[in-house]
């Protein structure tokens, strides 16, 4: 049985929904933090950590507040896919970025 | 004729087909998005070094509404769980949240274009920069003319790689700037076409904001015609909650991207 079709309480709804912004709140000032601290040089270090709190963060919503985390499996499988497309997609923009044909003058 | 799964599961899927039906919409949303996130990759790693802007956008403002956000998936998420334990009531008042929220959304967002449009870059004919917002043309400005003057509030700089990264320029106190058309050798606001960082700000950012206006006038519509489905066929009208819950739980999940992308790094 999915989260939605099971019996809900609405008092525990809050307790649930106040972590969760507690929650998002912390790991946004995480990011925020990260951001404007001097860790390692330039971003490449920084943008890494702070896309990796926006990961956690994510994960919060999706898991709780959309239920992922107990789903049926057809829902399951669309974003597999879904998730297999999309590194597709980010691998193919970023395979592309090396593919210039011989001669290219790049800055 | 009657529309079947509407309420029951499907026995082959295990779910109504609303909800297969969103998640198989979210997906190609995941795809729109994710193009879009690949060409801000693109413009990123492929832009010249030193000539990526850091610190144009108002962390603060973003900060707002990344919690304004997280604020109305939450009321989402409990007007659909007052629904299932049949509290109009209550579903009402949560959803009348998710709406102010939603809004105040898209007022934040249109005070952030309405900054960056009228925030100047004026290239000099002496090779210097002029860089801030506009207070004033006078009557007789034209640029193409050579006529008049034009006075932003802001400050001058040899190069434009000094106004790439705010984060690191030393704080210098903003100054008014008058400067004569005759002077200028171009002269351009932070819209889309300004460079490639505010062309992909803007094409997210308002892409975005069309999902949050559209999941707007959804919400409001089921929060303010809603009445009629609650009292004829509750179960359904919870699932459509769902539904569009989940949709903007979705809008949500890509401001959390969206955030820190664009504001932070």
């Amino acid at each position: 049985m999915s989260e939605s079709e099971k019996p809900v309480c609405l008092k525990s709804y809050f307790r649930l929904c106040a972590v969760v912004f507690l929650v998002v709140v912390c790991t946004t000032s995480a990011m925020i933090a990260t951001s404007f601290s001097h860790i390692g040089e330039g971003w490449t270090l920084k943008v890494a950590l702070i896309l990796a709190i926006a990961v956690v963060n994510a994960f919060l919503v999706a898991g709780y507040l959309m239920h992922l985390l107990s789903e049926k499996k057809l829902i399951y499988i669309v974003l597999g896919f879904t998730v297999f497309f999309f590194i597709g997609l980010l691998g193919l923009t970023l395979g592309a970025m090396f593919g210039f044909p011989t001669g290219t003058i790049s800055h | 004729m009657e529309i079947p799964y509407t309420i029951q599961i499907r026995p082959d899927t295990g779910l109504y087909n609303a909800k297969l039906g969103i998640w198989l919409f979210l997906a190609s949303e995941v795809m729109l998005f994710g193009g879009l996130f690949s060409a801000y990759i693109l413009l990123r790693v492929g832009a010249e070094p030193g000539m990526w802007p850091h610190g144009w956008l108002n962390v603060t403002l973003g900060t707002v509404n990344t919690l304004l956000l997280a604020l109305s998936a939450i009321t989402t998420l409990l007007a659909w769980a007052a629904c299932k334990v049949r509290d109009f009531r209550k579903f009402k008042i949560f959803h009348a949240c998710t709406i102010l929220l939603a809004l105040t959304f898209l007022g934040i967002k249109s005070y952030e274009y309405h900054d960056k449009l009228i925030h100047y870059e004026v290239q000099l004919t002496n090779g210097k920069f002029a860089d801030g917002h506009l207070i004033e043309k006078s009557a007789d400005f034209d640029l193409a003319k050579k006529t008049g003057t034009v006075t932003l509030h802001g400050r001058i700089v040899e190069d434009e790689k000094d106004l790439m990264d705010l984060r690191a320029t030393p704080a210098e106190k903003p100054a008014e700037i008058t400067v004569a058309a005759a002077d200028i050798k171009k002269m351009e606001n932070y819209g889309p076409k300004h460079n490639t960082f505010t062309a992909i700000y803007f094409t997210l950012t308002g892409l975005h904001a069309l999902h949050i206006l559209g999941g707007t006038i959804v919400i409001f519509y089921l929060w303010a015609f809603g009445g009629a489905m609650w009292k004829t066929d509750p179960e359904r009208f919870t699932n459509r909650i769902e539904v569009s819950g989940l949709f903007w739980h979705f809008v949500d999940l890509v401001w959390i991207f969206l955030f820190p992308v664009l504001y932070l790094t």
